[in-house]
């Protein structure tokens, strides 16, 4: 050994950390990015098969493929960002590698962006993915209405579920103590946000129900973005989810921070 | 002088079981300094303290100075660990593990030191291959190199050659021992005993979170300093019956104070025209020491090693 002096760090620790997240899930690509573009164009594939004649959706203004497209690409990116942030973790967890970063000087906001942000991009990527594979059935969604709400409710909405997913994982000791929490909260919750219809053609009571659902604000929202009709202001969507988004970014970094079921 | 590791009157509770009690204890810079203790006895959550693994009820700790809790960026760099159990990711490579873990202190363009440690380490050929191809001794190896990685002056290393076979148990053990003479701290915990003896410099002994000795090795073993010599023969000289500690059959254990006394012994032996048919001399080591401190052993003479 040359010398025995510390080196000098010469960028933020926590760079690294994100890199290893993104690496890890792009060696495993065709699970992490290719099989979910499969599964949205499977639900597109019957769903529109099944009910392009049958359901009118804002009063007939846009085609029910139109409508399904852009729901069920924000559900590809709500459930991989979620999938990213908490299977690493697990996985780190169960074979005991979490070690390798917590001996390291990452503070608690670099291991929160570090995860939140791979999260955010794995749903981001896979979204592109479905969008893409989407045009063949809805051309006209190659140029979307208003990007921006894209871009916000993408990111935003992400960004809701990579913490949600930190949260799952540093929570779980086991797979299965993960799949309760997926199986539980995460999909019935995506699945009754208005992905496949709009919350208008509800009943009354689950109209309401819908409201309290934060993922019905987020694919509204996005949903906007593309068909800039919607079931309700995006201005007021883009409120709660940004409030929601504020909440868990305080929560999951002062879990982090704490050291739960991280530092003992 | 700062020291490299210090624990002041640390103390850690884990539901009924008391893992540290008031440990208290400093490492000088550039020591080879030994932690042992039977399983159980708080070693891996002692040095998991240093590494912010384990926050203590109460107590702080220091890396060079740098507080474990309060300063613990500037502690964690100057920290490297070796953990006890074999993790690792299975999704990188060999190099790949190395760059992420140099990453994580925030260095890049690393790779002339990956190379070295690669080299020092036995795993130049294995560079390329997937974490999870490699044997339990090569992925013992990269942990090894983990935590050299971004050269912190104070190495810890858990039980390093537990469950490892001799050739690399040598290997690690030279190649620690030149991290030492180049100044790094080294911090052992084992409780392979002849480790300890060989290679660390002091001693700390720990028993059910407390600190039971602490001293040079040296030191620790001359209260318990004295000889055991297996002789078989017929008998014994009538002026050495008193020493006798054990006996079967021929076979005799007699104790000695000094070296010294042997001659004298031989010389009985000569005058009364005893044949001798074989004559073992055994040393105290540290495992007496051990098992008197500990309370494991018998509290009774410490007995030669192997003596059965």
């Amino acid at each position: 050994m040359n010398d025995r002096m510390n080196f000098e760090p010469s960028r933020a620790t926590w760079h690294m950390l994100f890199y290893k997240e993104a690496l890890r899930f792009s060696r495993v690509g065709f699970q992490t990015v290719a099989a979910p573009v499969i599964t949205a164009l499977l639900y597109l594939l019957i769903f529109s098969h099944v009910l392009e004649s049958r359901v009118s959706v804002f009063d007939g203004r846009v085609s029910y493929t139109a409508f399904l497209v852009p729901g069920l690409i924000m559900m590809s990116v709500l459930q991989n960002a979620f999938a990213n942030t908490s299977s690493s973790l697990i996985q780190s967890k169960v074979v005991g590698n979490m070690i390798f970063f917590l001996l390291a000087p990452i503070t608690p906001w670099g291991f929160f962006l570090a995860y939140m942000l791979a999260g955010v991009l794995r749903g981001v990527v896979v979204g592109i993915g479905v969008w893409l594979a989407a045009l063949y059935f809805a051309p006209d969604l190659w140029r979307p209405v208003a990007p921006g709400w894209i871009l916000a409710f993408g990111s935003l909405g992400g960004a809701i579920l990579a913490m949600l997913g930190i949260i799952a994982g540093l929570w779980s000791e086991k797979f299965d103590q993960l799949a309760t929490f997926q199986n539980f909260i995460i999909l019935p919750l995506t699945f009754l946000s208005g992905v496949f219809y709009s919350v208008h053609s509800l009943p009354d009571f689950w109209f309401k129900v819908s409201h309290l659902n934060p993922f019905f604000y987020m694919i509204d929202g996005f949903r906007y973005g593309f068909l800039g009709v919607s079931d309700i202001s995006p201005w007021l969507s883009l409120a709660i989810v940004g409030m929601v988004c504020a909440v868990l970014t305080w929560g999951t970094w002062a879990l982090i921070a704490r050291g739960w079921k991280l530092r003992i | 002088m700062t020291c490299a590791v210090e624990f002041q009157a640390v103390s850690r509770r884990f539901g009924e079981l008391q893992a540290l009690n008031d440990v208290s204890f400093k490492i000088a810079s550039g020591e080879f300094f030994g932690l042992l203790g039977p399983n159980g006895a708080g070693k891996t959550t002692l040095i998991s303290v240093l590494g912010g693994l384990v926050r203590p009820d109460s107590g702080r700790a220091f890396v060079m100075g740098h507080d474990v809790a309060t300063d613990y960026l500037n502690s964690r760099r100057r920290l490297g660990v070796v953990p006890q159990e074999i993790v690792f990711d299975p999704f990188f490579t060999v190099r790949e593990t190395l760059r992420l873990q140099a990453g994580y202190f925030g260095l890049r363009r690393v790779d002339d030191w990956i190379d070295e440690i690669l080299h020092h380490l036995g795993l130049s050929d294995k560079a390329d291959k997937n974490m999870r191809t490699l044997s339990g001794g090569m992925k013992r190896r990269v942990l090894v190199g983990q935590a050299l990685v971004h050269k912190p002056p104070v190495i810890v290393l858990d039980e390093p050659t537990a469950g490892v076979d001799v050739e690399l148990r040598h290997a690690l053990w030279a190649f620690i021992s030149k991290l030492n003479k180049e100044g790094h701290t080294i911090l052992l915990t084992t409780h392979y005993l002849q480790e300890a003896e060989t290679l660390c410099d002091r001693i700390a002994m720990l028993k059910s979170g407390r600190v039971v000795a602490l001293d040079h090795k040296q030191h620790l073993l001359s209260p318990f300093e004295m000889i055991m010599v297996r002789l078989t023969a017929p008998r014994v000289p009538d002026s050495w019956q008193a020493r006798i500690r054990r006996m079967e059959g021929q076979s005799f254990l007699i104790e000695l104070q000094r070296f010294e006394e042997l001659e004298t012994l031989l010389s009985a032996l000569r005058a009364e025209g005893i044949p001798v048919k074989d004559l073992q001399v055994e040393q105290t080591d540290l495992e007496q020491v051990f098992l008197r401190l500990t309370g494991s052993g018998s509290r009774e003479q410490p007995q030669a090693k192997g003596s059965s």
